[in-house]
């Protein structure tokens, strides 16, 4: 089995396992909790209304807002870690089939890695300070390598046509 | 139907009982069975379920504006239980067809698992049960709730979810450990031999059609997350303000509008992502079975037949969910039947695979 088909398979599996004991401990200790707690905001913000305090039946929507920003980034990084994951090790199968040289073909595997391990752990940075340049840049960075790096392996799987 | 005889060196890599066939079968079975059951969610739980969520958000609303807490406590309850009900549909669906994926991916990986081979069958074995697990304790959550949970917050449902997903977590670190073995040298115990090599038609077709689709929905969900997804954050924060502002000052047009608004964006939102990660997922599918075309045994011509209609499935669907906010109804019955296509092209497949078990079990493989 070559290098890049290694890297592939193996890095693909490891996200896998990776992603699934984020999911898993996401569910048992967060997720509930989580939940309740949007809920949670999205009502009190209406009591508050219906008790005419507007200034904390805002508060209270802000509160949402912010849970919700962090629930949806939670689960981007659970379904993005597997789903790129589960798509390295196909392409890991199915690499000798791309058209071209075991060096360019090691460095599609490299970035394909490197790209599905950056963009999801920028995705989840953005939940530790909303609206900073680095965890955005870095999850624009690792999608457009892994973009890339698929657009090649299309290319070389293409060209076998 | 079928050409004649199996090659011989094709029916070693699929033999009975192994590891990789039970993968296989039940993989492309959970896959079928999630798509069925996300397909009969669209079209009798989705639409009713959202209009549901709409009118007990204005009802909410309109329990504010009457300055009457308890009513809008009630409102939100019903809500959660609705979201709960959404929530837990579409991931029952998810989960069993990513357990799927997972499972025909597995299929692929045997070669290189270094393990005595009853422990690949029990570990196959388990991956498969947690895949039928996971789902169905996922479906159950909202039905069965707390009722006689020793928990606060979690029930026996989820506690059946949560044990699912730590077989699924067991058996991928038994076959993870397989693979460390392989790639550190060891041999003996790997029996199972490499797949067949194969540059069919249809094996070339799958992966290239499969790959552009993967490329295709990882574009729409930079797209999507690039110009739409921070826009679309600040708007639901900035509708559920002006709610609560109207509903304080008993605004029951503006109240209307507003309500109608939030379900609207509630609606881009659902299919932007359905978009994005349908055309991925069918791609993925797609890749998968280009590497299963040896094990369906069908006359050429039906092999191709089930394999365009799968790959125009794959992209009707995403694009008339896409369509849905703009054409309506109309766009969701067509998006419907583009997952009904990939069904039954998968079970045109499925029927393929168990025809090529059959003769291969039969003896009907050249020797």
């Amino acid at each position: 089995m070559s290098g890049s088909r290694k890297l592939l398979i193996f890095g693909g599996l490891a996200l896998a396992a990776i992603g699934m004991c984020d999911g898993l401990a996401y569910a048992l200790f967060w997720e509930h909790q989580t939940l309740d707690a949007m809920g949670g905001a999205l009502s009190t913000a209406f009591v508050e209304a219906a008790q005419r305090n507007l200034p904390r039946a805002h508060g209270a929507i802000d509160i949402y807002g912010r849970t919700k920003y962090d629930y949806v980034r939670q689960v981007d990084l659970h379904s993005h870690w597997i789903g790129l994951a589960m798509l390295m090790i196909v392409l890991g199968v199915a690499f000798d089939s791309v058209n071209s040289g075991e060096g360019t073909r090691r460095w599609l595997a490299v970035a394909l890695l490197a790209g599905s391990v950056l963009f999801p752990c920028g995705v989840i940075l953005e939940t530790v300070n909303p609206g900073a340049w680095f965890p955005s840049a870095l999850a624009v960075a690792g999608s457009a390598v892994v973009t890339l790096a698929l657009a090649g392996v299309a290319w070389g799987f293409a060209r076998a046509l | 139907m079928a050409t004649t005889a199996l090659p011989s060196n094709l029916a070693a890599t699929f033999a009975p009982m192994s590891a990789r066939r039970l993968l296989v079968f039940g993989g492309i079975a959970l896959i079928a069975g999630g798509m069925l059951f996300g397909d009969i969610f669209a079209v009798f739980v989705l639409h009713q379920n959202g209009g549901r969520t709409g009118e007990t958000l204005l009802a909410a609303t309109q329990a504010a504006a009457a300055q009457d807490p308890a009513g809008v406590r009630a409102a939100f309850t019903r809500i959660g239980s609705l979201l709960e009900d959404r929530g837990t549909k579409v991931d029952t669906h998810v989960h069993m067809t990513d357990a799927g994926y997972l499972a025909l991916l597995l299929a692929l990986l045997q070669p290189y698992v270094a393990l005595p081979s009853q422990r690949k069958k029990r570990l196959a074995k388990l991956f498969i049960a947690g895949g039928v697990l996971l789902p169905t304790g996922i479906f159950l959550i909202h039905y069965v709730g707390l009722a006689y949970s020793p928990f606060p917050v979690i029930g026996w449902a989820s506690v059946l979810a949560d044990s699912a997903g730590a077989l699924l977590i067991i058996a991928l670190l038994g076959e993870a450990w397989g693979l460390w073995k392989y790639f550190r040298g060891d041999r003996a115990a790997s029996i199972e031999p490499e797949l067949a090599p194969d540059d069919s038609w249809s094996k070339r077709a799958l992966l290239s059609g499969g790959t552009l689709l993967v490329l295709l929905g990882f574009l729409y969900g930079a797209w999507y997350a690039a110009l739409d997804l921070y826009p679309e954050e600040k708007q639901e924060t900035t509708i559920l303000t002006a709610l609560t502002d109207q509903s304080a000052s008993d605004n029951r047009r503006a109240m209307n509008q507003s309500v109608n608004d939030y379900g609207k964006l509630a609606g881009a939102k659902a299919v932007s992502i359905a978009a994005h990660s349908h055309a991925i997922e069918f791609g993925l599918l797609a890749m998968l079975l280009s590497f299963m075309q040896p094990y369906v045994y069908l006359r050429e011509t039906w092999k191709r037949r089930w394999i365009l209609v799968l790959l125009a499935g794959s992209t009707i669907l995403p694009v008339f969910v896409l369509l849905e906010p703009k054409l309506g109804l109309v766009a969701g019955g067509i998006a419907d039947v583009g997952g009904l296509m990939v069904i039954i092209a998968l079970i045109g497949m499925l029927v393929g695979v168990l025809r090529y078990s059959g003769r291969a079990d039969a003896g009907g493989v050249a020797q």
